[in-house]
C-alpha cells in the first residue's frame, strides 16, 4: 500500500478526527490539535465530518461506502492537508476510496482527495520535516506497527519521533510485524480467530513489560486494550499523537 | 448467531495441529526473512520484477503459449490443451491408455490435485503412486495437503509414524531418519515398476521450450529416470518469456518458500529422452490446463495468476496459523487460496464466496509475495463481488444503515451524544450481534462522543 504522490502540503490543515476519536478516544483528536498547533499549523475542523466508509468498504458493500465517501467530498473542500490520526482512515482515503471509486463519475475528486490526506506522523515527519521532536517521557513502550500502514512511511516517522524523545525507550517484541487481530468487521464476524490473533500479539508485547503500547490506529488499541481487561491483564495504551503531547508538556 | 465457516473450523480445530501448524508456517516465515534479507538486503525490487515478469507474460498469454507450444513440439514434444479438469484427466488417461501404461509414479503437482487425476485414474484401472514424502503420506492416509509446499504441514512425526506401521512399512518409529529411510525403500521399488511418471511443472520458458522442475528429494528425478513415458499437467499461467527470467523466478522460489537458496534439485528438461540416452521417457507430453483460469484472466483479479505457488503468504497469514489449511476446503489455502479457488469455482463461486473474508487484510502475503500480488485489494474486490451477487455473509453486520449515519451529519452528531446510553443501559442487553460478539472476549472503552467536537469549539473560542 503506498500513499499517493505528490501530496499537499503546508501548515493550514484539516483535521479529520475519525468516528473513533469522535465516539471514544477524545484525548486522541486533542493531542492531535495539540501536536499540530505546537509545530505552527492552523487546524480547522469541519463539524459535518463522519467516517472515512471503511467498514462498508471492507465488508464488499461498496454503495454504501461510496454514499459515506461521496459525503467526505463535500466535508473536505479545498486544497489543504487533510490530517487523520489513524493509518487505517488515511489509507481508506488514499487507497480504499479510489479503487472503489474507479468506474464512478467521481474518481477525479477522489483522487484529489487522496493526495492531501496524510497520516499525522508521516505529516509531522515527510511534510513538515520535523524529525526530532524532542521533550522528555520517562516511559517504555511497545510500538505496534498497524497493518494499514505497510508500505507506507508511517512506521519509520512514528520510530523517528519515539526515539528522539528523551527518556523514553521503544521495546523489541516478538513478531513485531503480526496483525493484532482486528480488522474491522472481521473482529465480529471471526470472533475466535480474531481473538486469538489478539492473544498472541499480547503475550508477545507483555512479555516485553511495556509501560504503554503505543500505535498510529487507535482501532488496533481499542481491540488489544479491550481484550486484555477482559482476560483480566491489562495494557495501558497510547496514542503516539498523545504520547508527542506528553513529551513537550513535561519538558 | 450464524458463524464463517472458517472461524467455526478454527474454533473446534484440534489445539495440537493448531501449534503445528502456527509453528511451522511462523518458522517458514523466519527462514524466508533471514535468507532474503541477507542475500539481498531489500528485496523489494527483485519482487516488483518479478511481479512486472508475470504479469507481462499472463497479459500476453496468447502470444507465448503459442510459442511455448511451438518450441515444446520442436522438442519433441506433444503438446495438449484441456480446458476443464475433466478434459484434463481424460487426456491423460488417453496418453496412457495408448502407452498400455498402467502403472504411474507422481512427483508433486498442485494441479493434479485440483483436477482429482488421482481418483480419475484409480476409476480407470491405473494406479498412481505419489512420491513426494509428504505427498506419499497425504495418499496413504486418504487426507488432502494442508498447505502446497509443505503438504503435511499439519501432521507431527507421531502421526505419521502410526500411518507407516498401519501400512506395514515396519514398526513404530517416529524418528525422522528411519520414516524418510522406509520411504525410500518403498519408494525405489515403485519407481522401478512405474510405466509412466506425470509432473507438474514449475515454470517453461516460451522462448526455448525449457520446462524446470523443483525438488528437495529428488523424486521428480526418479520418476523421469525410469519410465517411458512423462506426463507434465501445467497450468497455463505457468510460463515465462525467456529463459533468463527463470534467474529472477528461481532466486526468489526456493527463498520465498523454505529459505533455501535454491531448491536441492532444479531440472531443466528440453524434450524426451534422445536415443542416446540409455533411459528416460521417449515420449513427453505437456497437458496446458485452463480449469478456470482463462475467466480469472478475464476478471478483475488477474494479478492472482502471477503467482509461482511459494507459500510464503500461508507461511506468515495469521488467519491461516490459526485455522489451519483444511479450513479453506479447497486444494489452494491460505491468502491465495482464498482469490484462486473462487475464482477458479466458476459457477460455483457461491460456495467458496466466505473464503475472501477470512482476511483482517492485515497485507503481510502482500509484503512477502515474490511476484507482489495485491492479495488484499483482490480480496476486497471478491467481498464486492460476492455482496452484489447477493451471496450471504454470516457475522458481517449490515452497512445500510451505517452509510446512512455517515452520510448524514446532523444524524451522526445526535448519534455521537446519544451513544453515552451505552454507558448506562447494560452491554450484554444490547440486542445487536454485532456488539454481543465484540464483547465475548473484548471490553469496549468508556462512550465519549461529542467531547471533542465540545472541546474544538472552546478551544476556539479562546484562541
Amino acid at each position: 500500500m503506498t500513499s499517493t504522490t505528490p501530496r499537499a502540503t503546508g501548515r493550514h490543515v484539516q483535521l479529520m478526527a475519525t468516528c473513533l476519536c469522535d465516539a471514544f478516544f477524545d484525548d486522541v483528536a486533542i493531542a492531535t490539535v495539540e501536536v499540530l498547533e505546537h509545530l505552527g499549523c492552523t487546524v480547522e475542523f469541519p463539524e459535518n465530518q463522519t467516517c472515512c466508509g471503511q467498514p462498508a468498504f471492507n465488508s464488499g458493500d461498496w454503495p454504501a461506502s461510496r454514499r459515506v465517501i461521496r459525503h467526505a467530498l463535500e466535508t473536505f473542500p479545498g486544497e489543504v492537508p487533510v490530517i487523520v490520526p489513524s493509518g487505517s482512515c488515511a489509507a481508506m482515503l488514499f487507497h480504499g476510496a479510489p479503487m472503489e471509486f474507479a468506474d464512478q463519475p467521481e474518481s477525479a475528486r477522489v483522487g484529489a482527495l487522496a493526495t492531501r490526506v496524510w497520516e499525522l506522523s508521516d505529516f509531522v515527519v515527510n511534510s513538515l520535516g520535523v524529525t526530532s521532536w524532542g521533550g522528555r517521557l520517562d516511559a517504555r513502550v511497545a510500538f505496534h506497527r498497524s497493518c494499514h500502514t505497510r508500505g507506507t512511511c508511517t512506521g519509520p516517522a512514528v520510530l523517528e519521533l519515539l526515539r528522539s524523545i528523551e527518556g523514553l525507550e521503544v521495546l523489541p517484541f516478538g513478531e513485531a510485524e503480526q496483525c493484532c487481530g482486528f480488522g474491522g468487521t472481521f473482529s465480529v464476524a471471526f470472533p475466535h480467530v480474531s481473538s486469538s490473533m489478539g492473544r498472541l500479539k499480547l503475550d508477545h508485547i507483555l512479555e516485553a513489560k511495556p509501560d504503554y503500547v503505543v500505535s498510529a490506529d487507535m482501532s488496533c488499541l481499542m481491540h488489544l486494550g479491550g481484550l486484555a481487561e477482559k482476560e483480566g491483564r491489562p495494557v495501558q495504551y497510547r496514542h503516539i499523537a498523545q504520547i508527542l503531547r506528553d513529551a513537550i508538556r513535561h519538558s | 448467531m450464524a458463524r464463517q465457516l472458517i472461524d467455526t473450523f478454527a474454533a473446534r480445530l484440534d489445539k495440537g495441529v493448531q501449534k503445528a501448524v502456527h509453528d511451522n508456517s511462523a518458522a517458514g516465515t523466519d527462514k524466508r526473512y533471514s535468507v532474503l534479507g541477507s542475500d539481498y538486503g531489500d528485496p523489494n525490487p527483485l519482487r516488483a520484477l518479478a511481479g512486472a515478469i508475470k504479469q507481462h507474460t499472463i497479459e500476453h498469454l496468447d502470444t507465448y503459449l503459442e510459442q511455448a507450444e511451438s518450441r515444446l513440439t520442436a522438442n519433441g514434444a506433444s503438446v495438449h490443451f484441456a480446458a476443464t479438469k475433466e478434459d484434463a484427466c481424460r487426456a491423460t488417461f488417453e496418453i496412457l491408455k495408448a502407452a498400455k501404461a498402467t502403472k504411474v509414479v507422481k512427483s508433486k503437482s498442485m494441479i493434479s490435485e485440483e483436477i482429482h487425476l488421482n481418483d480419475y485414474l484409480a476409476a480407470n484401472g491405473v494406479s498412481a503412486v505419489e512420491t513426494d514424502l509428504g505427498e506419499y503420506i497425504i495418499q496413504i492416509d486418504h487426507d488432502h495437503p494442508s498447505h502446497i509446499v509443505k503438504p503435511v504441514l499439519h501432521k507431527n512425526r507421531r502421526d505419521i509414524a502410526r500411518s507407516f506401521e498401519r501400512e506395514g512399512l515396519g514398526e513404530y518409529n517416529d524418528d525422522p531418519e528411519t520414516i524418510t529411510r522406509r520411504a525410500r525403500a518403498y519408494l525405489r521399488k515403485q519407481y522401478l515398476a512405474a510405466d509412466a511418471a506425470i509432473t507438474g511443472a514449475n515454470f517453461i520458458s516460451a522462448e526455448s521450450g525449457r520446462m524446470v522442475l523443483v525438488t528437495n528429494e529428488g523424486n521428480s528425478r526418479f520418476c523421469l529416470a525410469g519410465t517411458r513415458v512423462h506426463i507434465a499437467l501445467v497450468g497455463i499461467e505457468k510460463l515465462v518469456p525467456r529463459d533468463r527470467d527463470l534467474g529472477v523466478m528461481l532466486n526468489l522460489l526456493g527463498r520465498s518458500a523454505t529459505g533455501q537458496q535454491l531448491t536441492v534439485y532444479t531440472e531443466f528438461i528440453s524434450g524426451p529422452a534422445p536415443a542416446e540416452q540409455p533411459s528416460g521417457p521417449r515420449e513427453m507430453h505437456v497437458i496446458f490446463v485452463d480449469n478456470g483460469r482463462v475467466e480469472t484472466l478475464a476478471s478483475d483479479c488477474r494479478e492472482i495468476l502471477r503467482c509461482i505457488r511459494c507459500g510464503a503468504c500461508m507461511n506468515v497469514c495469521p488467519v491461516y496459523r490459526q485455522a489451519s489449511g483444511h479450513a479453506y476446503r479447497s486444494v489452494y489455502p491460505g491468502p491465495l487460496g482464498a482469490v484462486l479457488s473462487p475464482n477458479l469455482a466458476g459457477k460455483d463461486f457461491a460456495k467458496l464466496a466466505d473464503l475472501p473474508k477470512a482476511s483482517s487484510l492485515c497485507g503481510a502475503c502482500n509484503e512477502v509475495c515474490p511476484v507482489d500480488i495485491p492479495i488484499p485489494d483482490l480480496l476486497l474486490k471478491l467481498r464486492h463481488r460476492a455482496k452484489e451477487e447477493h451471496i450471504p455473509s454470516p457475522g458481517t453486520p449490515p452497512m445500510g444503515g451505517f452509510a446512512l449515519l455517515a452520510s448524514s451529519p446532523s444524524l451522526w452528531r445526535a448519534a455521537m451524544v446519544a451513544g453515552a446510553a451505552l454507558d448506562v443501559v447494560p452491554k450484554g442487553a444490547i440486542p445487536v450481534p454485532a456488539m454481543q460478539d465484540w464483547l465475548r472476549t473484548r471490553t469496549l472503552p468508556k462512550w465519549r462522543g461529542g467531547r471533542f467536537r465540545a472541546w474544538f469549539r472552546n478551544h476556539k473560542k479562546q484562541s
